[in-house]
């Protein structure tokens, strides 16, 4: 809320000497957030004049409207001045600004030629006089607004400060001057007077001679209060110290009669709406819309009305969107003598629900749906029916009311509660004293039983963490000693923390670099990948931040290989990615999750219901390579970073984990179903890793033959304790063999054969080399295998039986023969 | 048999054999003097063996003078071995000089995330406080995202404009907008006392701009135990301020609004002349620990969350938001894995 300086001292004793620095620490120390403070006049000197319009020529030969427009400065002498704006006629009073005078962004006035003639001086609009951004037109002032001639720096208060303060949605009191003074008085610790309790509204008592109202739904609002007025003159003018106010808040200067209501609002924290009251049929209701069907409301849009919208209406019709904008056809016009005054304290949830119903959200409803002090419906219809009479000549016909002001309870509370939940040791007295300057009523029962009336503009303050921010806001959080609390001894990572941590420095130290994608894709990009079945079935969410992303990632790859992309088209060669991540796969249907209450523990049968409504979500680590890890350079020649590698990456990660990875042929999206392997721990698949298929690198434009690799971590089984392995010291043995067999057998079910057959002697065993082309769709692979024995030096003879029994084994099971 | 040992030849023989060690430009000449003057060969070699052939008081006599003679000649032999591997290798390894500032770097440079580095930070300092790191899902449900925290059903967080819902509609599931779930589900699963801290990824309906992005990283941090004050708040916001942005760092703390706290503050920072906003924190709302089922009169608590872009772009001066989500390998490379 915007708020000028000179508005807020008129409730509060603000020092005359305050700095920009000191005002915003006393509200931001209380609570509010100071946007901005903006210091207006200050690059402004005179001399600027209230001066008439005594004739107007307008200059045609130029490419936009000009005109050359003489002026009464109360000089005694006609000065001329040339203009670009329109919005004035002869007989207006403007502001000019005369030749020394000096304007905002040190825009100095002078007599000058222009347009060919000779300007003696400038009419001034709004933001040429740095008060606001209104730059359509120039200023124009109501006729009977100031002597011509006289200074215009005083009645227009261009030396202010206007505040713009941040209000939480706790406090909805302070969207008006009345509280955001209270606010800053307290805060600067100086006097208050409240201007709610300067309104006598016993002077327009209720009777049945006015509009009458009615609250047909009792949930709706607690009360309601319609004044109405008769005898007020059209065509009066908003003075000029109300209208600058209003602009100074924010708002616009439209007529009086809204002026008025606005003003009011601003100043005390009450909507209000005027309705015409010749278009008022009988009594008006505060109902909702039930079978109604539209309303057009003033902004000249027709809204279709939901059944529940809380409307004000007539015995005929919908007359205003309660609390959120009013009707075009009981609108206050230029011709309006006669008008019904609404001010009430509505449910601040049905406010709510009408704004955002309606993607409405007015000065009106801000407030009405932060809740607004219900004293203030009386209070503030009363304000502006006094001003009504005092400047639109009009008369009080007669009052009404509906329902009562309900006010939040009182509150008992052990006061030294307060200081134990802050740990800062505040004497009694001080408390209470605090509770009273935000306005509570305090009766002390004992030390530790009081009695607590909240104010009628709060409705937040229940229980005793309430009233400690109060105290603890108007002490001064910064008066609040520090105590560093320390926790349970032994605390650690868990394994699963642990595990993800050791395995992402791993990658960094091998030439990765780690990358967090956001983890929206589209279906395109599933299609792309060759996603399908389990693998495509994503959630979408609802309402995605872009149509074309509006799915959760299946696998860590697409955002992966989108940043791989992304890394080359800015010019990188050489590229390796990781990421681990969440993965989302909408494998199970969702119940529905009934409303659970919190006002204690849910049930155990509902904690689970919470918790199985959520789906499992695996961490998942994935890896890309472009080109080489290890590149060229002036040492020679780097080396492409193939399947093989890939796969030896997930191999890597496993054993990190203590585990033992084997490799298995598979055929998987998005990799090249000859060249992609299965990574297992036992018979659980935790990996992928290979060449991607060629079509999904000819998708994305990635170099020939990239690779990629994806494991789920959370898939690895913790390892547990590893036992030691036995580290045998006698000399060891190396047999080599190189085998015959079909191209169709893999290496590692060779290997598997001999190790079996090689027996427990085995300590290594590693294949050193393929031979492609031996023809006849034969292959040849060449093992090395070392035989070591705990307590001798193994013989020729043993280890050449080892080897025998070993290809025995791999001969019987895959056809091996020893290549000749 | 007479004596065949003579005390001046044996003299001189000495005298010939150090000469010669001594004159020996190179190491190569050297092995030729070795087996000139120390080999089996040699003078006093010879004369050593004929020891055996001596009465008892000769070679005692004798025995005394080449085992002396035969150790200065050692002595000095190995003294000019290593006066002439000095030499050489002075003369040869300056050859083989290389130049070592050349690139050392064979494999390309690897990096963690920034964000990375600085969760394995906060979480070491808050272990270091006694504090358990927890994870939870980042698609969650309504209740534990919203419900339990005293967010109501109509409140604006609640909107389209600022949460990704999740359909089925009715199962109500949330990208989490906060990882204060996690806060819910460790008070649900836990007895109190509780210390924990809650890093992860969040969600909230933002574009991504200089400041912005819809997918961003939080710290939560909550403790419940008997006679927790605000003051324990504000002295762990201090002791994490510090760690994060200097020993001097000044924090204040702004009386604020948050449905699950009270009171409630957001937390500044002093950087570079100016506050910085940093984050929220309260002390727990007693309608959150009930729905948690924990004993209001026994226990109090204070929770805190802070963003870790944020934290990032302030203390490195990262001044887009880009570079932390766009996964461009020169920026995470600089940050190598660790600060």
């Amino acid at each position: 809320m915007k708020a000028p300086l000179s508005w807020l001292r008129e409730y509060a004793a603000i020092p005359y000497d305050i700095t920009a620095e000191q005002l915003e620490n006393a509200f931001v120390s209380v609570g509010f957030e100071v946007e901005s403070i903006d210091i207006q006049g200050a690059e402004l000197t005179g001399p600027l004049v209230v001066a008439q319009v005594v004739e107007i020529e307008e200059l045609k030969e130029h490419k936009k409207p000009i005109r050359y427009v003489g002026l009464d400065c109360g000089e005694g002498l006609t000065r001329h001045v040339i203009c670009g704006a329109q919005n004035f006629a002869v007989g207006d009073l403007v502001v000019a600004a005369l030749p020394g005078a000096v304007l905002p962004g040190n825009f100095a006035i002078s007599a000058r030629e222009t347009y060919g003639k000779t300007s003696n001086g400038m009419i001034c609009s709004a933001r040429e006089l740095g008060i606001s951004d209104e730059h359509s037109g120039i200023i124009v002032l109501a006729p009977d607004g100031a002597a011509i001639g006289s200074d215009a720096v005083e009645p227009l208060q261009i030396n202010d400060w206007i505040v713009d303060v941040a209000v939480n949605p706790d406090r909805g009191y302070a969207l008006s001057i009345r509280g955001l003074a209270r606010e800053l008085a307290a805060s600067l610790a100086v006097k208050y007077s409240d201007p709610a309790a300067a309104v006598d509204a016993s002077r327009y008592p209720i009777n049945s001679d006015g509009v009458q109202i009615s609250i047909d739904d009792s949930s709706a609002a607690s009360v309601a209060y319609i004044r109405t007025i008769d005898g007020y003159n059209p065509t009066a003018h908003t003075p000029l110290w109300m209208r600058r106010r209003i602009e100074k808040c924010g708002m616009r200067a439209i007529s009086l009669a809204v002026d008025i209501t606005n003003y009011v609002m601003l100043e005390l924290g009450q909507p209000l709406h005027a309705f015409d009251r010749t278009k008022v049929s009988g009594s008006l209701h505060i109902r909702r819309a039930g079978s109604d069907v539209s309303i057009k409301t003033l902004d000249g849009q027709v809204r279709k009305l939901a059944p529940e919208d809380l409307l004000v209406a007539d015995e005929k019709q919908p007359l205003a969107l309660a609390g959120t904008m009013g009707g075009e056809f009981s609108e206050v016009t230029d011709s309006t003598t006669s008008m019904a005054i609404e001010a009430a304290r509505f449910n601040p949830m049905d406010i709510a629900k009408n704004s955002r119903r309606h993607k409405l959200s007015s000065e009106a409803s801000r407030r009405l749906e932060r809740t607004v002090d219900p004293s203030l419906a009386e209070i503030a219809s009363a304000r502006a029916v006094a001003l009504m009479c005092e400047l639109g000549g009009a008369h009080h016909l007669g009052s009404a009311v509906a329902g009562e002001p309900r006010f939040a309870p009182v509150v008992t509370i052990n006061p030294t509660a307060i200081s134990e939940l802050l740990g800062l040791d505040l004497p009694l007295a001080l408390v209470r004293e605090k509770l009273l300057t935000v306005g509570c009523d305090v009766k002390e029962n004992s030390e530790t039983s009081w009695e607590i009336d909240p104010p009628s503009w709060r409705f937040d303050l229940e229980v005793l963490p309430d009233f400690a921010e109060e105290v603890a806001r108007m002490v001064g959080y910064d008066a609040i000693p520090t105590r560093l609390p320390v926790g349970k001894s032994g605390a650690s990572l868990t394994p699963a923390q642990k595990r993800r941590r050791s395995i992402a420095d791993l990658f960094a130290h091998s030439g990765f670099s780690e990358v967090y994608n956001y983890p929206f894709i589209s279906q395109a990009m599933l299609d792309d990948l060759g996603f399908t079945g389990k693998r495509a079935a994503a959630f979408r969410i609802a309402n995605p931040m872009s149509e074309d992303f509006p799915l959760l990632r299946t696998h860590i790859l697409p955002g992966l290989l989108q940043a791989a992309v992304r890394n080359q088209s800015r010019g990188a060669k050489n590229v390796a990615l990781f990421e681990i991540g969440t993965i989302f796969r909408n494998w199970n249907e969702l119940p529905a999750l009934p409303e659970i209450s919190t006002s204690s523990r849910p049930s155990p049968s509902d904690e689970q219901r919470i918790y199985d409504g959520v789906p499992d979500q695996p961490t998942m680590i994935g890896g890309v390579v472009l080109g080489q890890l290890s590149h060229a350079g002036w040492w020679g020649k780097g080396s492409t970073f193939d399947w093989s590698d890939a796969i030896a990456a997930v191999v890597r990660i496993v054993e990190s984990t203590g585990h033992v990875a084997t490799v298995h042929a598979s055929d998987f999206a998005p990799w090249h179903p000859g060249r992609c392997a299965e990574i297992r721990v036992g018979d659980i698949a935790v990996g992928h890793a290979g060449e991607l298929h060629p079509r999904v690198i000819e998708k994305l434009g990635l170099p020939p033959r990239s690779t990629a690799f994806a494991s789920i971590l959370t898939a690895i089984p913790e390892s547990g304790v590893v036992p030691a392995p036995q580290v045998w010291t006698m000399p060891a043995a190396v047999q080599d063999v190189a085998l015959v067999v079909d191209s169709k057998v893999s290496s590692a079910d060779l290997q598997s054969a001999l190790i079996e057959g090689a027996g427990e002697l085995l300590e290594s065993i590693t294949l050193f080399d393929r031979y492609d082309k031996m023809g006849e769709g034969k292959i040849s692979l060449a093992y090395s295998m070392v035989f070591r024995a705990a307590d001798r030096t193994l013989t020729a003879a043993e280890v050449s039986a080892f080897r025998e029994a070993a290809v025995a084994v791999a001969a019987e099971r895959y056809g091996a023969t020893v290549r000749a | 048999m007479s004596s065949s040992l003579n005390a001046s030849e044996i003299e001189s023989a000495t005298k010939a054999a150090l000469q010669a060690i001594s004159a020996t430009p190179d190491l190569d000449s050297l092995k030729q003097v070795k087996i000139d003057f120390i080999g089996e060969k040699s003078a006093l070699a010879l004369a050593n063996r004929a020891l055996g052939t001596l009465s008892p008081e000769e070679k005692s006599t004798f025995g005394k003078i080449i085992g002396a003679a035969r150790s200065e000649v050692n002595a000095a032999f190995e003294k000019r071995t290593l006066e002439l591997e000095a030499e050489r290798d002075a003369r040869v390894l300056l050859e083989e000089r290389v130049d070592v500032t050349m690139p050392a770097r064979k494999v390309l440079k690897g990096g963690l995330h920034p964000l990375t580095i600085l969760t394995n930070e906060i979480s070491d300092l808050f272990i270091g406080l006694g504090y358990q790191v927890a994870d939870g899902p980042e698609l969650e449900s309504e209740w534990l995202n919203f419900d339990a925290l005293n967010i109501p059903a109509d409140h604006p967080a609640r909107t389209m404009q600022d949460t990704f819902f999740v359909e089925p509609l009715a199962a109500r599931l949330v990208m989490r907008t906060h990882t204060s779930p996690v806060q819910i589900r460790t008070m649900l699963k836990n007895e109190p006392p509780i210390y924990v801290i809650c890093p992860g990824r969040t969600y909230r309906a933002d574009e991504l701009d200089a400041t912005h992005t819809p997918v961003f990283s939080q710290v939560e941090g909550l403790v419940i135990d008997r006679g927790i004050t605000m003051g324990d708040l504000k002295g762990t916001l201090d002791y994490f301020a510090r760690a994060m942005f200097g020993p001097d760092v000044k924090t204040r703390l702004r009386p604020s609004f948050f449905p699950f706290t009270e009171p409630s503050a957001e937390v500044d920072f002093f950087f570079n002349g100016r506050w910085v906003e940093w984050g929220g924190c309260g002390m727990v709302n007693p309608k959150v620990l009930r729905a948690c089922g924990i004993d209001t009169d026994e226990f109090s608590g204070f929770a805190f969350g802070m963003g870790l872009e944020r934290t990032l772009m302030v203390r490195h001066g990262i001044t887009d938001m880009h570079d932390i989500v766009e996964g461009d390998i020169r920026f995470t490379q600089a940050f190598g894995t660790g600060f």
